[in-house]
């Protein structure tokens, strides 16, 4: 009988219409709450995010510069040196290319995949400027302008060039390189730079992460048992690094740690070191690993420390009232369930660790340096975007890779973060 | 009772926090094998800190506990052998039921194939074998509520402590569970010492009651005694509804007394736990052994009341009356057509024998 005669309103709408008007409204309103955030996330993450990524595999410059170049080099196979055609085809588009400014770019496109050329190619756009000799062939100009035109080696470099898309970042990023015949080669071992670092970095994070997880667990269930107004002030104390100034830490740590520092000081002063013998401990990777666990540990903490709140005392109670020793009960009761929190804040400080630059960049020296450095020298230095890219998209890949792997041990949903 | 026989014996056990307050005062209470004694009192009269020293999770301060012969006081918890269900359960949420059950099993190093059938009797006992692998976050409160009980008995303790067990639950199922703790109990008699405030719990369950308050037992007594004859006020006042007349002892001839009342009237009472003639006392009556339209005569004691409200519950008509100088006098009157209603207002005779009067402490 209901579904024959609709219900109707005063105004003459169906239920199901005004159920969906009322709904719709605070639909709306909760959407329209959210917005601002939303744009928000969208212009200043996720965009960036994305925009990184396209550029770690965008290549523009070559098919734009030297597209019928890089067409008749696909037929072209070293270690022969290319067809006369080509190396005029070449010189007309590199003149062209010269006019817009593209032969610069071009130059340090190629000198990206093959270190030191930049100059083989600007030095043959200004001989080409000047134009050639009459009978001269391209080749013997080429040549003469710079003898690397007489090797397969360039020439296999510009073939490399060609696409919209180009993977040599990544090779790039992976310390690997594409040998002449364009296979993809480790680079020579002086040159292998990323591999380790990233090695490295996640070698720190997991250091880091270890002696947060060793510092923080104690304090947590100190915090968790103590009576409320002494947890306050212990709080207070693990909350204070989050409140200082990085600058003031920094300084901090380099009055302590540095050689003529007060722990050296200290440690001469009882003579278990002697004046000689005074141990560096900033600027290196130890200053490195000392500064991130400090700086980290409240992220450990603070989720240890909500979980544990949570925990009630009667289960570890009730365990030993079944006849479980207390450090049996704690194992097996108490432990377990704090697993949520070491999940979060360990993935917290790793994560964050994986990526921190300022700190290292500070204190680090010149062995304490993360790939975070790397990146930023390529930001702001090398000006080689593209490998930047590239190096923080494998960072984030990796990080999502640790969440993956994170989630399949022990459950996302298990992440507590307070 | 013969002390060495008993199950549990506490002997002048006394308990400060502060080293300045006692919230239990010489406590000497002896508990029967297979006893299932209740210790109710209003909170904070010391009964779970009772609990919770034959637990061992408290010292006593002074004074010895004992269990069977060997006294426990130096007996670390995890050693006492106690099944304990705490309130809110404290069901482990990360096992599955059965091993929540298997854990005690477990702690004392027995085989898999005899824990597996251990569980599941202990499952069966409380109907919940077939949620022996679900998690006790997925059982529904009286179900965790079985799942506590069955975890606590399941390694065979020699005595079961409950701390309030029911408390969460809500009236329906709390009382539904009262007859299965009981139940369980009977079945397979073992000591029981239950914790609650509440004196409906302690009425169904217990073979005894010990009422708490201000850390010392103010009555041990099966739950008919405590109700019919509390011998305190205290007890009066806190074991079920109670009306009370404060007057002071006129004369005392055996076990009756007369009592007068603040307007003078005089109170023929039983006179279970008073001072001597001129000393203060309490009177403790049941509304329900107030008759209407009394007769003098017919009964020890015979009062003009006036009808000042009537309260409609279902099985009963609370009635309000003035009498003897008070107005909060309440008369139970049972809802059957053997009685006639009153009307608010109404000035009516009500009546009472002595031996229903006690005359308490003041």
């Amino acid at each position: 009988m209901a579904d024959s005669t609709p219900i109707l309103g005063d105004d003459g709408l169906t239920l199901k219409a005004k159920l969906r008007q009322a709904e719709r409204r605070n639909k709306l309103k909760t959407f329209g709450l959210t917005v601002p955030l939303l744009a928000f996330i969208l212009v200043t993450f996720v965009f960036p995010i994305l925009l990184m990524i396209a550029r770690s595999v965008d290549n523009p410059v070559p098919v734009r510069a030297i597209p019928q170049t890089l067409e008749a080099l696909q037929s072209w196979t070293p270690p022969t040196l290319p067809a006369e055609a080509t190396y005029r085809l070449f010189a007309e588009e590199l003149l062209a290319a010269d006019e817009t400014g593209d032969l610069g770019r071009l130059a340090s496109r190629l000198n990206y995949d093959l270190p030191g050329s930049r100059s083989a190619l600007t030095r043959l756009g200004r001989a080409l400027r000047r134009g050639a000799e009459d009978g001269q062939s391209y080749r013997a100009l080429f040549e003469e302008v710079d003898p690397r035109w007489s090797e397969p080696e360039i020439w296999a470099g510009l073939k490399a060039l060609d696409g919209r898309l180009t993977g040599a970042y990544y090779l790039a990023a992976t310390d690997r390189t594409r040998d002449v015949d364009g296979d993809i080669v480790l680079q020579p071992e002086n040159t292998r730079i990323y591999i380790g670092l990233y090695l490295k970095t996640l070698w720190v994070s997991l250091l880091v992460t270890l002696f947060c997880v060793l510092l923080a667990y104690p304090i947590a269930y100190q915090l968790a048992t103590l009576p409320t107004g002494r947890a306050n002030l212990l709080m207070i104390l693990v909350l204070l690094p989050f409140w200082t100034s990085l600058l003031v830490r920094t300084t901090a740590w380099i009055v302590l740690l540095q050689s003529q520092g007060v722990l050296n000081d200290i440690l001469v002063a009882l003579g278990i070191l002697d004046d000689e013998g005074r141990v560096q401990l900033i600027y290196n990777m130890t200053g490195t690993i000392v500064a991130l666990t400090h700086i980290l540990l409240p992220f450990m903490v603070l989720p240890l420390y909500s979980v544990m709140k949570t925990i009630p005392p009667n289960y570890r109670r009730a365990a030993i009232s079944m006849g479980a020793t207390p450090s049996r009960a704690w194992i097996d009761v108490f432990f377990p369930l704090t697993i949520p929190g070491l999940g979060a804040g360990s993935v917290l400080v790793f994560i964050l660790c994986i990526g921190y630059y300022i700190t290292p960049a500070l204190v680090g020296g010149r062995t304490g340096q993360l790939i975070s450095s790397e990146i930023a020298y390529h930001m702001q230095s090398s000006l080689n975007w593209g490998l930047a890219a590239a190096l923080g998209t494998i960072l984030l890949v990796g990080v999502l890779a640790l969440y993956w792997i994170y989630d399949r041990l022990v459950g996302i949903d298990n992440l507590k973060m307070g | 009772m013969d002390a060495t026989q008993a199950a549990v014996r506490f002997e002048g056990v006394q308990k400060s926090y502060d080293g300045e307050t006692l919230v239990v005062k010489d406590l000497n209470l002896s508990i029967a094998k297979g006893e299932f004694v209740t210790m109710l009192g209003p909170s904070g009269s010391g009964k779970t800190t009772c609990l919770m020293m034959l637990a061992g999770f408290e010292t006593a301060t002074r004074g010895e506990i004992y269990i069977g012969q060997r006294s426990i006081n130096r007996v670390p918890p995890h050693k006492r052998n106690i099944g304990m269900v705490f309130q809110n359960y404290a069901l482990f949420p990360h096992m599955s039921v059965a091993e929540n059950l298997a854990y005690p099993l477990k702690v004392r190093g027995i085989d898999k194939a005899e824990r597996e059938t251990r569980v599941l009797r202990a499952l069966d006992m409380v109907q919940l074998a077939p949620f022996a692998n679900r998690r006790p976050g997925m059982l529904s409160g009286g179900q965790q509520q079985r799942v506590a009980v069955a975890r606590a008995l399941v390694f065979d303790p020699d005595i079961v402590l409950m701390d309030e067990p029911l408390g969460a639950l809500d009236k329906q199922l709390r009382e539904q569970m009262q007859y299965e703790i009981k139940h369980i109990h009977e079945r397979i008699g073992v000591t029981v010492v239950y914790v609650t405030h509440d004196q409906s719990e302690a009425l169904t369950m217990s073979n005894r009651i010990a009422v708490f308050n201000d850390g010392v037992i103010q009555q041990l007594a099966p739950p008919t005694e405590l109700y019919e004859r509390p011998s305190n006020a205290f007890v009066a006042h806190f074991i079920g509804e109670n009306n009370r007349l404060d007057g002071i002892v006129r004369s005392r001839d055996g076990d009756i007394c007369q009592v007068e009342l603040g307007d003078g009237s005089m109170v023929r009472s039983l006179a279970v736990n008073i001072g001597g003639v001129g000393s203060r006392t309490t009177l403790s009556l049941r509304p329900e052994r107030v008759t209407v339209h009394a007769k003098a005569g017919e009964i020890d004691n015979v009062f003009a009341g006036k009808v000042e409200e009537l309260i409609y519950l279902g099985d009963h008509i609370r009635t309000r009356v003035s009498l003897c100088g008070q107005d909060d006098f309440i008369v139970k009157l049972p809802n059957s057509d053997r009685h006639a209603m009153l009307e608010p207002g109404a000035n009516v005779h009500f009546g009472w024998n002595a031996g229903d009067c006690r005359a308490l402490d003041g």
